[in-house]
């Protein structure tokens, strides 16, 4: 049992708030992701979580208990750092052991332990090596290996693939749900690449300036962000906004670019956005993926249009095509067969049913 | 694609040659300036080593001060065999063993504490220490002088010409400059180290003997080595401090005992500093190739 409960969790360093105050339940054997850009709060909730910051306000709970004035060791946490933070003058296994020689634990359990520990890293032959001789990745799994000896109720992570390069980082990645369905121990693990988030994830919690934006699965957030910022920070490329207009004929809604250009709203959306005809801070978010070459058949809620096209990127096994509607770059994601061709017009489809609809004054996604 | 790119390579070849050129010709006047330095540095103690193995007569005769025409260990055997040059030679070794173990335990002590705890007034602590390292001694002794006199007159206790009063003296020289370089050392080990030491479940005193100290080793020795040279050659203090020539300690021994009036003993003078040179010299070429060793140990930071 060892969920770990955040309640009006507030941080000020000096005058400037860091954390504004933010609640967030997580339960036993959960992977929890904090995600967000540089500066949302998220390493700093980490650290109190860990007992390294002191929080300003509000309540830490670990498996039901306050842990607010509990110093980081009796927390039974563990915690993997960006820089990994092993000890360079000892061993892989003095590192893996060194906290519980620290609680006294008998010989033989701690051999055991460590040796458990580096199976299911797969760093037995590792043991031996200085921190100096490993690679990174094998670095990072020593700072793992050095997390899971100790049992503890909670794992912390702390952006630790930000020092790896793309391939390991992606290699590590997989690693690390692997442990995790393993030992099943409660997870929070602090990232700025929502790709991570999203991968790694039962629940990602996504922060921006001190506070929770949404919670959710991958596939909530992805597919109904709450707020313009999820939408804009979840997915690679980012969801295109562009700003529109609501209007109201004949009993149907049509969503309005400009004069040339605009979409009826599919019809199970009509009641939801009716209160909003007519507002002038709303913009459409379509996702690139909802932006594709025409096909033979159209479902519902499919609309062709004419662009001409700024720039084209072949990326393989995808082609983006960027145009500009309302001053603002909008990107699609095409068929690398489609035959997009830079300053020429292209025949393009908007996949309408995947549409969100943002009020751009409160931020929100109505 | 491959074809171009050695066409590419071919005419840049020449560029490399000479860039090698270039770097031929620096490293010819790094060379010529170092031989130069290393003469002009190494000519006082060959001076030094050539004069003690002549004879008092041959140093007053007007020959050729580069070369010995009846090489002697006589000076040697004179110093030797004199009891005070022993004595001094003793309290040098006690004082500056001494002041190197005492100066060790406080500035690593203080300079984790500078480096790591934030307390209130830390970082003001921190530059008071390198401030009080800026205040040069020949300004210190007068005030101490007076101090002196006044624990004999409320303690009793005669400060003044005993050795082992410089073990509490050399500290003011050379705690702070210690304590300076092991703040700068702390400073470079990750901030994550002692996160996870205190993860761990390491207190404070754990985290500075099984983390810190072996990792900054190497500052540890550099701190070290520094601390004994200056304890070793320190001159001002003792000359001031003490008189008896049992409570000496070398360098000052040397010159009190051996010029007499304006009568040099040039042969032994020239010995005795040789003599008193080697320690710090045995020091550094031993305590060298394990500084160079720990340097390169304690590079990785995990």
């Amino acid at each position: 049992m060892a969920q770990v409960t955040l309640r009006k969790v507030v941080k000020k360093y000096d005058e400037v708030l860091a954390v504004r105050g933010i609640d967030l339940d997580i339960a036993d054997k959960e992977f929890i992701v904090l995600v967000g850009p540089s500066g949302c709060g998220k390493s700093t909730t980490l650290r109190m979580i860990a007992g390294l910051e002191e929080i300003s306000g509000g309540d830490i709970a670990i498996g039901g208990d306050v842990v607010n004035d509990v110093p980081p060791k009796d927390r039974d946490i563990a915690m993997v750092f960006q820089n990994y933070a092993l000890y360079p003058h000892m061993n892989v296994y003095e590192n893996m052991s060194f906290g519980l020689k620290l609680k006294k634990t008998p010989k033989d359990v701690i051999d055991q332990r460590v040796k458990q520990a580096a199976q299911i890293l797969d760093i037995t032959e590792l043991l031996d090596r200085k921190p100096k001789q490993l690679s990174g990745g094998q670095r990072q799994r020593v700072a793992m290996g050095r997390a899971i000896v100790r049992d503890p109720k909670v794992f912390l992570f702390d952006e630790p693939l930000s020092n790896l390069d793309a391939k390991l980082r992606v290699q590590m990645r997989t690693e690390i749900k692997k442990v995790h369905q393993k030992v099943r121990t409660t997870t929070v693990y602090v990232t700025h690449d929502q790709v991570e988030a999203m991968t790694l994830a039962d629940r990602v919690v996504v922060m921006n300036g001190g506070l929770i934006e949404q919670v959710g699965s991958p596939n909530d957030l992805y597919h109904s962000p709450a707020t313009k910022f999820v939408a804009g920070f979840i997915g690679s490329p980012a969801m295109n906004f562009i700003t529109c207009q609501l209007e109201q004929t004949a009993g149907a809604l049509r969503v309005r670019l400009n004069d040339t250009l605009s979409f009826p709203v599919p019809a199970d959306r009509t009641a939801r956005y009716t209160a909003h005809v007519g507002k002038p801070s709303l913009m459409l978010g379509l996702r690139p993926e909802h932006i594709t070459e025409t096909k033979p058949h159209t479902e519902s809620n499919q609309h062709d249009f004419d662009m001409v096209i700024d720039v084209v990127e072949p990326m393989g096994m995808e082609t983006l095509v960027y145009f500009t509607v309302n001053g603002r770059e909008v990107c699609g994601r095409v068929n690398p067969n489609a035959g997009a061709e830079a300053a020429r017009s292209m025949k393009l489809r908007a996949d309408l049913s995947n549409m969100h609809l943002i009020d751009d004054s409160t931020g929100k996604v109505l | 694609m491959a074809d171009a790119s050695i066409a590419n390579g071919a005419p840049s070849r020449p560029r490399y040659g000479s860039m090698s050129r270039d770097r031929a010709w620096a490293l010819r006047w790094s060379y010529f300036f170092l031989v130069l330095f290393a003469i002009f540095f190494l000519m006082p103690p060959v001076y030094m080593l050539i004069t003690s193995l002549k004879t008092s007569a041959e140093i007053s005769a007007a020959t050729n001060p580069w070369w010995i025409s009846n090489p002697t260990l006589q000076n040697y055997i004179d110093l030797l065999s004199q009891n005070q040059f022993l004595v001094f030679f003793r309290n040098s070794a006690i004082v500056s063993i001494c002041v190197v173990i005492l100066t060790m335990m406080i500035s690593v002590i203080a300079a984790f504490a500078l480096a790591r705890m934030k307390f209130w007034g830390s970082a003001t602590l921190a530059t008071g220490v390198f401030l009080t390292y800026l205040i040069p001694e020949t300004l210190l002794f007068i005030p101490l002088f007076k101090m002196f006199a006044w624990v004999n007159e409320t303690f009793g206790v005669q400060l003044m010409n005993h050795w082992w009063t410089m073990i509490i003296l050399y500290p003011t020289l050379t705690v702070p400059f210690a304590t300076w370089i092991m703040i700068g050392y702390f400073a470079s080990i990750p901030k994550e180290l002692d996160e996870a030491a205190l993860i761990d479940g390491a207190t404070w005193m754990q985290t500075l003997t099984k983390i810190f100290i072996p990792v900054a080793l190497p500052g540890i020795i550099a701190a070290t080595i520094f601390t004994f040279t200056v304890a070793w050659a320190q001159f001002l203090y003792p000359l001031a401090f003490t008189t008896s020539t049992s409570e000496l300690v070398l360098p000052v021994g040397i010159i009190t005992t051996l010029i007499k009036g304006d009568v040099f003993n040039w042969g032994q003078i020239m010995t005795g500093a040789l003599l008193g040179a080697a320690p710090p010299l045995i020091i550094y070429a031993f305590l060298m190739d394990y500084y160079i060793a720990g340097l390169t140990a304690g590079a990785t930071k995990g």
